[in-house]
């Protein structure tokens, strides 16, 4: 009996502990988008004379519009709004072809292995190590040769490109755990490559291509590098132009425009994981454990 | 329905020989099944006849047509899979008409033949069901109504009964039965379970390490084993397999056999050829049903050695009682009327056929033929 009591009482030690622990990091994450909301919503005077964490007196979207649609970036007036529209045009053809191109991918290298399909798959493994940086100025000269040099396509071509290495990766380790018997059922059924492919392989694929899609959207959303590399003016995507419009010197700094327009970059990414979100440890532990 | 021919075919994966040389005919509407451990070869060689895998050398013949370089959709099989392979997106109505409808069979025919296949399976009830939502069993029919609908010159079966349980096995290995004697059509299965072998087949080929052992019909493999692997791994409790050494006593071969305490007594052996001779170690096999239970009135029979011996494990199955004992330090078990059973520790007499021992090289494993 004693025993039992003294069990239980450290037991609840090691939940306080545990969730003491999570409460304090949830704190120390969440603390930093306080202050960002707060500062949004605070107009220049409440931000000078309060403190960071202090509740605004006389809350206001204003900056959130300014940020939106008149703030100075660059040379332009127009706020982030343009180049907003600017990262969905890149985002949503990128992640498409990115993913439809892996699944592909993934397909053949699990189903219908040739000679050297694992050494092929290695080497297509690589590229989820190299630095982008090394690849900058060989892809500028790609992109010049091509035409596509400072055009959002040609953004959508670099994401696409190198997005196939981490999409191949993804599906190749999802379709390895759907058994084999399944594709020679079908063949036998009669169905070639691509019908098996439609009717057979994407029925069952929802979970890795919700997974794949948050992946590629959130990486080529979130992309400053190749954006600030192989774009200029107005076909840049949202990041740049939030990079642009912090540095762009003007006689005040203004944080609660430059908070307004980072929340309103980050946006889409959360929308995607909320919506999405589920489906995402699910899918990327599929592979790894069957069942 | 149409026979086929394997001639002389071999496969190897890179420097692996998987298959060496098989050699199988069978007719049209004949049931074929391959026996043998695992990785004899015999799942190989089903998917080198379904088209899943090249052949190396050799000749598969449907028919008349050699089908080396058809592909699988255009050999006219249907397939039965161990796991089923049903298509997990679509319903059971769906999963058979799939194959249908990539050969282009009118809609018409496609809805009879599902029909006809769902009555003969008594899977009517379950046609708009997916397969997650099904049992095991049903699974296993929906799995060969697919196959069937199809209609193929041979169906093609891979271990279909292995991940069903004990009760349900035995209930489906006739309805398989049932359905070959009903459709005709030639039917190539592949199991490891001997038991399935035997009472499904018109033909075995047993099979082990890429060769096959002996190709005969079920009632050849049991009563003339070509080897000791074929006798051993066909009959359950297997065959005893007792190390003899051959003498001459009164102008007769004889095979000695000595029990746990020392009594003695002999086997004739029937003839005196150049392998069958004095001083020659070989290996005397008899099945457990060839020794039973001593019998009044059997001394009077010629065929009937008796054989004192003591019991180590008595294990009763119900129709049979198993006994174990021990003859020149070999462990053998035979096979008793219950009613006869002695217990653990008794001695028992036991009435020997001695018509029935074959005889095998010990080396090679050979059969000797009297």
């Amino acid at each position: 009996m004693p025993d039992a009591i003294r069990r239980s009482r450290s037991e609840t030690a090691g939940r306080i502990l545990i969730y003491g622990t999570l409460v304090l990091f949830a704190v120390y994450f969440l603390v930093p988008l306080f202050v960002m909301v707060i500062t949004s919503v605070k107009n220049m005077d409440e931000i000078r004379t309060g403190t960071l964490i202090a509740l605004p007196q006389q809350p206001t979207l204003e900056p959130w519009l300014k940020a939106w649609g008149y703030a100075t970036i660059g040379v332009t007036n127009e706020g982030i709004r343009g180049f907003f529209w600017n990262s969905i045009r890149m985002v949503i053809p990128a992640v498409l072809f990115s993913t439809l191109i892996g699944a592909v991918n993934g397909y053949v290298l699990s189903k219908w292995r040739f000679r050297g399909s694992d050494t092929f798959f290695a080497m297509l493994l690589l590229g989820c190590f190299i630095p982008f940086q090394v690849v900058l100025l060989p892809m500028a000269r790609t992109l010049g040769f091509l035409g596509l040099s400072e055009s959002i396509w040609g953004l959508v071509l670099v994401h696409t490109v190198y997005g196939l290495a981490f999409t191949t990766l993804f599906f190749r380790n999802y379709y390895v755990a759907v058994p084999s018997e399944l594709v020679n059922a079908a063949r036998i059924d009669g169905a070639g490559f691509f019908r098996i492919f439609w009717k057979i392989m994407l029925p069952v694929s929802t979970p890795i291509f919700m997974v794949t899609i948050i992946w590629q959207t959130t990486q080529i959303w979130n992309d400053f590098l190749f954006g600030v590399c192989f774009s200029t003016g107005e076909t840049q995507p949202v990041t740049v132009a939030l990079n642009n419009l912090v540095n762009t010197s003007s006689s005040v700094k203004e944080y609660n425009v430059d908070m307004a327009a980072a929340i309103i970059a980050a946006l889409p990414t959360l929308f995607v994981y909320f919506v999405a979100g589920k489906y995402f440890v699910r899918g990327l532990t599929a592979g790894a454990v069957k069942g | 329905m149409a026979s086929l021919v394997i001639d002389n075919v071999t496969k190897a994966f890179g420097r692996v020989q998987v298959l060496k040389g098989i050699d199988i005919a069978v007719d049209a509407g004949e049931f074929l099944v391959l026996v043998g451990p695992s990785g004899c070869g015999k799942s190989t060689l089903l998917n080198l006849i379904a088209g899943l895998e090249s052949i190396t050398t050799g000749e598969i013949r449907m028919g008349d047509r050699v089908v080396n370089n058809i592909p699988p959709k255009d050999r006219d099989i249907a397939m039965v899979f161990q796991s089923y392979a049903l298509y997990p997106n679509m319903n059971v109505r769906r999963n058979l008409s799939f194959g249908l409808e990539t050969r282009k069979v009118p809609r018409a025919e496609i809805e009879n033949r599902i029909q006809r296949v769902a009555e003969i399976l008594q899977i009517e009830n379950l046609l708009e069901r997916k397969p997650s939502q099904l049992s095991g069993g049903q699974r296993q029919r929906v799995a060969m109504g697919r196959a069937i609908a199809r209609e193929p010159l041979i169906f093609l079966f891979d271990e279909p009964l292995s991940n069903l349980d004990a009760k349900l096995r035995v209930e489906m290995r006739t309805e398989i039965k049932k359905l070959h004697q009903r459709l005709g059509t030639t039917i190539v299965y592949v199991t490891h379970d001997q038991i399935e072998a035997m009472t499904l087949a018109d033909r075995i080929a047993i099979m082990k390490d890429g060769i096959v052992q002996q190709f005969d019909t079920p009632d050849g493999v049991y009563a003339n084993p070509a080897n000791l692997f074929v006798a051993g791994f066909i009959g359950s409790p297997a065959m005893n397999f007792i190390p003899v050494s051959l003498s001459r006593e009164n102008g007769h071969l004889v095979a000695p056999l000595v029990t746990a305490d020392g009594r003695r007594f002999t086997v004739p052996v029937p003839a005196d050829t150049g392998a069958l001779a004095p001083e020659r170690e070989i290996i005397m096999g008899i099945r457990p049903e060839n020794i039973t239970d001593f019998q009044e009135g059997m001394q009077s029979w010629a065929h009937i050695a008796a054989l004192e011996c003591g019991v180590n494990v008595v294990e009763p199955t119900g129709p049979d009682t198993l006994v174990y004992t021990e003859v020149n330090q070999t462990q053998i078990v035979c096979r008793l009327c219950p009613d006869a059973a002695p217990k653990a520790g008794d001695t028992i007499r036991l009435a020997f056929d001695t018509t029935k021992p074959l005889f095998f090289e010990p080396g090679t494993g050979n059969r000797i033929e009297g």
